[in-house]
């Protein structure tokens, strides 16, 4: 089991641990997960995401046209210090992982799941060539701070950041060291995410501790992320569902849309062209009842018609919130549906996505 | 009333008469963080011991309680229904589940005092 820089950080803040792909990772701390997700929605949270894979790719054009066989995005429209999120995709157009990838000096920067990671530097380096070289940077900590707070509480430590905008990134120096920082995040609030050289993590995360972030886990991760509407892979995505199908068109290119040339194209080309069968939408339970993972979806009149693919409380929405796949002649906004939990069906309709309104800095 | 009785399953159990009050332990309300859903098992519905009784849920995971005694529920503790925080804040006392109408009183024989369970949460910690 690996541990991240922070982790006596975090077991001195009194954290309770799991092991999440590969790594002990905190799930929550003292004050628990309800406390730790309003805390990101009022004031800012610190959340260690050093699990993350951070891929360093360098190379000459041709990496850029190669990496484009794997990720349908524009790369050559992506300007210095922009980030974008999309995927890799596979043969049959389904989803290998997704990306956050940013321009850099001399290359792209991909952060990459925890669980993937391994798999997905594989699948990447089939698409290079020997110009082109890749390191996943283990000497790097991923620290992310979220909420509204998070400006006026980075800015006093990093000098600049203010000047961000949402998806843009910059170099700054932190204790005489190169840092990394990017305006995005995970949570539907404004935020940043820092690269920092894990022996100046515990320096960085302390200081953002001071001046008031709360330490925040895996499990107020997910439930802000459930109410942003974010997917989370291996839930809202895997290597059987389309981008398409997610609802995420907007994260391949326009020109890759309409001038394919990556994995999948076929597939894609056809759930564009054609529609798509099944697609990811938001669930409102009726009353407090939670429709977790897995959890059937039927019809009014009966008939199944999809799962749940997350499903929590959400703390700032007030009530349970869930998305999940379903038919898409089902997927109308508002359309009454049946979910099945513990052996009953209760009510709950399709919402729209986010439960939660984001406050992104444009 | 009688002592509090815990049972392996993280329910205390108080008698008072014929009828006893079922909640869960501080220590399960501990294990499972902030609780956002609690059903009820319905009045007059009749149980036997260890059976599924209701459910607790938390952000992260559903969690059965089951009875520590066999029964009919005479009532139920609405306002962790309307409010599930009210578990978290009191679980031994105003965040108590049901009351059962207890049908063989030496069943209480079998859990465990509040220094037994001690031990055994500190033998058993997860």
């Amino acid at each position: 089991m690996e541990k991240t820089a922070l982790y006596n950080f975090h077991k001195n803040l009194g954290a309770k641990f799991v092991s999440f792909a590969g790594y002990e990772m905190p799930i929550q701390y003292r004050e628990g997960i309800v406390k730790e997700h309003i805390s990101t929605r009022q004031t800012a949270g610190f959340f260690d995401v050093s699990h993350m894979g951070q891929l360093f790719i360098s190379g000459d054009k041709s990496s850029e046209k190669n990496l484009e066989k794997i990720i349908p995005l524009d790369l050559k429209e992506i300007k210095t210090n922009q980030s974008k999120y999309s995927f890799l995709i596979n043969d049959k157009g389904g989803v290998i992982d997704d990306l956050i990838i940013t321009r850099v000096k001399g290359g792209f920067n991909i952060i990459l799941n925890a669980a993937c990671k391994d798999n997905d530097i594989k699948e990447i380096a089939k698409c290079l060539n020997s110009e082109s070289k890749f390191e996943l940077r283990k000497d790097l900590s991923l620290i992310a701070l979220q909420g509204p707070k998070s400006e006026s509480i980075l800015e006093t430590t990093v000098k600049g950041i203010k000047e961000l905008k949402f998806m843009n990134g910059n170099y700054f120096k932190f204790l005489e060291k190169e840092i990394y920082v990017t305006r995005s995040g995970y949570t539907g609030e404004d935020g940043f995410e820092i690269s920092v050289p894990n022996e100046n993590a515990e320096n960085l995360t302390k200081l953002l501790s001071d001046k008031g972030a709360k330490p925040i886990g895996l499990g107020a991760r997910d439930t802000l992320r459930l109410e942003a509407g974010l997917c989370l892979y291996g839930h809202e995505l895997n290597e059987d569902i389309s981008p398409i199908q997610a609802d995420l068109k907007w994260a391949i290119s326009k020109r890759r849309r309409e001038e394919g040339g990556f994995n999948g194209w076929k597939n894609i080309k056809n759930d564009l062209l054609n529609g798509v069968s099944k697609k990811r939408v938001g669930i409102k339970p009726s009353g407090r009842i939670i429709a977790r993972e897995g959890t059937k979806i039927f019809s009014s009149s009966g008939e199944e018609i999809g799962v749940v693919t997350s499903g929590t409380f959400g703390p700032s929405v007030n009530a349970p919130v869930a998305m999940g796949y379903i038919q898409s002649k089902f997927a109308k906004v508002d359309n009454k549906i049946l979910l099945e939990v513990r052996g009953k069906k209760h009510e709950g309709v399709v919402s729209k996505l986010p439960f939660y309104k984001k406050s992104y800095v444009k | 009333m009688s002592e509090k009785k815990y049972s392996k399953k993280h329910e205390w159990i108080m008698l008072d008469g014929e009828t006893a009050t079922v909640g869960i332990s501080k220590h399960a309300t501990e294990m499972l963080g902030d609780i956002v859903f609690v059903e009820l098992p319905e009045k007059g519905k009749g149980l036997t011991k260890e059976e599924k009784a209701a459910v607790v849920e938390s952000t992260k995971a559903a969690s059965d309680v089951y009875t520590p005694v066999s029964g009919e529920i005479i009532e139920t503790n609405q306002p962790i229904v309307d409010d599930p925080s009210n578990v978290n804040k009191d679980p031994e006392n105003n965040g108590w589940f049901f009351k059962i109408k207890i049908k063989n009183k030496s069943e209480l024989d079998t859990l465990m005092n509040q220094t037994d369970y001690e031990k055994f949460i500190k033998d058993n910690p997860n």
